[in-house]
């Protein structure tokens, strides 16, 4: 079964989608919920996020770090648009590597689906470079993953 | 082996990374590549050169035009990064699974 869907719209915009087996009200508070935040949202094995800062109320500030416990790490800080309980997640937000990335404009959006929930994040870039440079970061950390990988075999 | 070699450490950089994720949207000369990535042209087409080296990307004539546009090797490369995105995302995701399931666990305690 395939739970997830990525892909590229337009120049500028990364559409994903996720099925899950709980309610909006509990997807919605474990994106908001800076204590079930640190529980999932981590990125490649190895990695945890030893501080997350969460205001989630419109204006509100957040402020998520990794480390992969090798003294390699990197931050995200964001803000707040718009929040509509249980339904939809308007923010913006950047990585530190440690100069800012542009800003990435994230709309995620819940929707009862079944017993379950449908997720739907729309993010999008200021223009074409950036995102193709925001995947070039993510191909990074992979290429970096597969680089120790292959440390391991050898 | 030399190919795979000379792609990996094509890809090692990351305004060549970028020029290719630009080039995923269709083909573009030196001087389209130029503008948006601020660079000087013959620093575009140095990494150009590379990347052509690589197999990755080749460029078309057309009149005094020569747009440059993916390879086979290198929409490979764009599928394989998007791959990586997608495996990211999708280790995340599977792990929020867990946490609402626990999530659901304690609301049940609750409730008794």
């Amino acid at each position: 079964m395939s739970k997830m869907t990525l892909q590229t719209e337009g120049d500028t915009q990364l559409i994903v989608t996720r099925r899950f087996a709980a309610p909006p009200e509990a997807v919605y508070r474990a994106h908001t919920d800076p204590k079930l935040i640190q529980k999932w949202l981590l990125g490649p094995e190895g990695w945890t996020m030893p501080l997350c800062i969460n205001d989630a109320r419109p204006g509100g500030k957040f402020r998520y770090e990794w480390t992969n416990g090798e003294g390699r790490g990197f931050y995200i800080t964001g803000e707040y648009l718009e929040l509509q309980p249980n339904k939809r997640i308007v923010h913006v937000e950047r990585m530190h590597l440690p100069d800012p990335t542009p800003d990435n404009h994230i709309e995620t959006r819940f929707e009862a689906d079944g017993a379950g929930t449908l997720m739907t994040m729309q993010m999008t870039l200021p223009d074409a470079k950036t995102r193709a440079a925001m995947l070039a970061t993510g191909m990074e950390r992979g290429m970096e993953a597969s680089y120790v990988r292959l440390e391991g075999m050898l | 082996m030399h190919g795979l070699d000379a792609a990996f450490s094509a890809l090692a950089d990351p305004t060549r990374r970028a020029i290719l994720a630009r080039l995923a949207h269709g083909e573009a000369t030196v001087n389209e590549l130029a503008k948006p990535f601020e660079m000087t042209q013959p620093a575009i087409s140095q990494h150009l050169k590379v990347l052509e080296g690589a197999g990755l990307i080749v460029q078309r004539v057309e009149g005094t035009r020569r747009p440059r546009r993916l390879s086979n090797a290198g929409i490979e490369a764009m599928d394989q990064w998007l791959g990586m995105l997608r495996k990211a995302l999708a280790t995340n995701y599977d792990r929020l699974d867990e946490v609402l399931a626990g999530m659901e666990k304690q609301r049940r305690r609750k409730k008794r």
